[in-house]
């Protein structure tokens, strides 16, 4: 599978959350807490820990890749044919904290998933986006 | 894995399997009788289509008496659709339950 820069894409949600970095590190780090809001969870805040977040729908294989208290936390997420990183950036603000999740990666199958057009793909997925775009 | 996409457009290549899926999804659950008068061909045929849709996780059936109500599931397509705007709404929501948590934490 060629793999280029230009393949790496990334998501990134940031918002300012009114609680100090202190409070939301934690959340993000102690796996009773990482449960409440993401999923379960043996993490372990020590960099090369190698974790497993898991789900109904199937589970998300990570490993710590850098840990500085209440500023940076950062892991592998690989899931479903999706090798990405999730870095957390805490930065303290008047108001509480600037939360930031950027993950990058790119999906190994994802070429593949698209070359669809011969069996008439394009056209399912002009459709589906009329279907997605009307759900919700 | 392309295990999961495999499965997806296996059941999906069919175009009358397609119909039926994509008319759940536009016009919301149905019941197999429903879904005959308008799809062509038998009611077994169809039948046998939401027993594939079924099984790839794209339909779900409800039984309400007799009848079985049957609607898609949008999200069973999400390893075809790119994992970026997937991955946005996923943080986006865990983003939300976050700030619930912390809203629940002493301190």
């Amino acid at each position: 599978m060629n793999t280029t820069d230009s393949e790496v894409r990334s998501v990134v949600v940031e918002r300012e959350i009114p609680f100090p970095p202190e409070k939301i590190w934690r959340a993000l780090t102690q796996p009773h807490l990482i449960e409440e809001w993401l999923m379960k969870s043996d993490f372990s805040p020590t960099v090369d820990h190698r974790f497993r977040f898991t789900a109904g729908w199937g589970s998300v294989d990570c490993r710590v890749v850098e840990v500085e208290p209440n500023k940076t936390l950062s892991y592998t997420w690989d899931a479903m044919g999706l090798e990405s990183v999730v870095v957390w950036t805490l930065s303290a603000t008047s108001k509480g904290t600037r939360l930031r999740m950027e993950q990058s990666g790119f999906r190994a199958d994802q070429e593949h998933a698209y070359q669809g057009a011969k069996f008439g793909w394009q056209k399912f997925f002009a459709n589906l986006e009329q279907v997605l775009a009307r759900a919700d | 894995m392309s295990d999961i996409h495999d499965t997806l457009f296996r059941t999906l290549a069919d175009p009358s399997r397609r119909a039926i899926f994509e008319r759940l999804c536009r016009e919301g659950e149905q019941t197999v009788g429903a879904l005959t008068a308008q799809a062509g061909i038998s009611q077994p045929a169809v039948s046998k289509h939401l027993g594939v849709l079924k099984k790839a996780g794209l339909v779900r059936d409800r039984h309400a008496g007799r009848q079985t109500h049957y609607s898609g599931q949008l999200g069973a397509l999400a390893p075809l659709i790119d994992w970026t705007s997937q991955m946005a709404g996923f943080w986006q929501n865990r983003f939300d339950q976050l700030e619930d948590l912390l809203k629940r934490m002493d301190q």
